[in-house]
């Protein structure tokens, strides 16, 4: 090639003007071991760019393909939904043991009525306990009544044996 | 999006993140973390990356963006990146090794360069991407990155040149 027209492409080079095609002209001439001597630097500064060129990354990249979590996730819901299966009666339960929500009406109804005539039941059975408590506080009264006797015959006993030894002492 | 897919979408341009890591920070194992990073966040978001249709484009900007945040953080921590394991492999191209100190001045001279000049000159001098490319990753007009660019060259051009002609290294 032309030392007159490499000449010029480094002027254009100097002024950051060269196409890729004439840097590749640039590089090709200083590629060569025979270079005009004036252009010494930019013999060297094309060489220092072609072996940088020849550096490569040589380190592996150590690529994960990419987990799937899926599974992690499944075990989160199962522990959500066994925590409300156990939350939720606590929480609700009161509401859903109240007899109106779980009773249609004809049962409401027949319970109510249980209910009355065993209410009736117990009144009635109410009132012979009473009247069984008035015959035990006869008895006591009676009770009492007798002891009463007793200690009147007792009297009597003793009154008998004092008019017994009057008469004796008489005769 | 399988595995496969995946690399195959990104085994073009995994180079070119790493070396653009690698110009903005300087260390190897920087460079290396930074695009593990970088490829990982595409994996994650792989779904998303295949509506794209400028990856290649796409993920030179997240580089870009990724080191720039970086460098800030490391500036915070007043930590600064040690230059401590640059090589080439390819020296022996060179059989000079006066040659070989040289080729390895440019990538100091680089690294004195401002951020947005060496993103631009790493991508039109070693990657050749044309200047459309440029401009989607570094968000500038084309003018504007011409500019830089020419500026980034002729630093480097003018700093060499003294070395070589005073030796000072």
């Amino acid at each position: 090639m032309v030392l007159n027209s490499i000449e010029k492409l480094l002027e254009k080079y100097d002024n950051g003007e060269t196409s890729i095609k004439e840097e590749q002209q640039l590089r090709a001439y200083f590629a060569q071991e025979n270079v005009a001597p004036h252009l010494e630097s930019y013999k060297i500064m094309f060489q220092y760019f072609n072996n940088t060129k020849q550096e490569l990354y040589t380190k592996d990249v150590p690529l994960k393909p990419r987990k799937s979590y899926i599974y992690q996730w499944i075990s989160v819901a199962a522990v959500a939904v066994l925590m409300l299966g156990i939350l939720i009666p606590n929480v609700f339960g009161e509401q859903e043991t109240t007899v109106e929500t779980v009773y249609t009406e004809q049962q409401l109804e027949a319970y109510n009525q249980t209910k009355e005539a065993l209410s009736l039941l117990s009144s009635s059975f109410n009132d012979a306990a009473s009247s069984v408590s008035t015959l035990s506080l006869v008895s006591t009264n009676f009770e009492k009544g007798t002891e009463k006797v007793n200690h009147i015959n007792e009297l009597a006993k003793t009154t008998n044996k004092l008019v017994k030894k009057n008469k004796k002492s008489k005769n | 999006m399988t595995q496969t897919d995946f690399i195959k979408l990104v085994m073009p341009f995994k180079d070119k993140v790493f070396r653009l890591a690698k110009r903005l920070l300087v260390s190897n194992e920087e460079a290396e973390d930074a695009t593990q990073e970088i490829l990982m966040k595409l994996w994650k978001n792989k779904q998303k990356i295949a509506e794209y249709k400028n990856v290649e484009a796409f993920s030179m900007t997240m580089t870009k963006n990724f080191c720039l945040d970086r460098l800030k953080s490391k500036q915070a921590q007043n930590l600064k990146i040690v230059h401590s394991n640059y090589q080439d492999n390819n020296t022996s191209l060179q059989s000079q090794v006066e040659n070989r100190d040289s080729v390895d001045w440019v990538s100091k001279i680089i690294e004195e360069l401002p951020e947005q000049q060496k993103i631009i000159l790493q991508l039109r001098d070693i990657e050749a991407y044309d200047f459309d490319e440029i401009a989607k990753v570094v968000d500038m007009n084309p003018t504007a990155i011409r500019v830089a660019l020419s500026r980034a060259r002729k630093t480097i051009r003018e700093k060499l040149t003294n070395t070589h002609r005073y030796g000072i290294k």
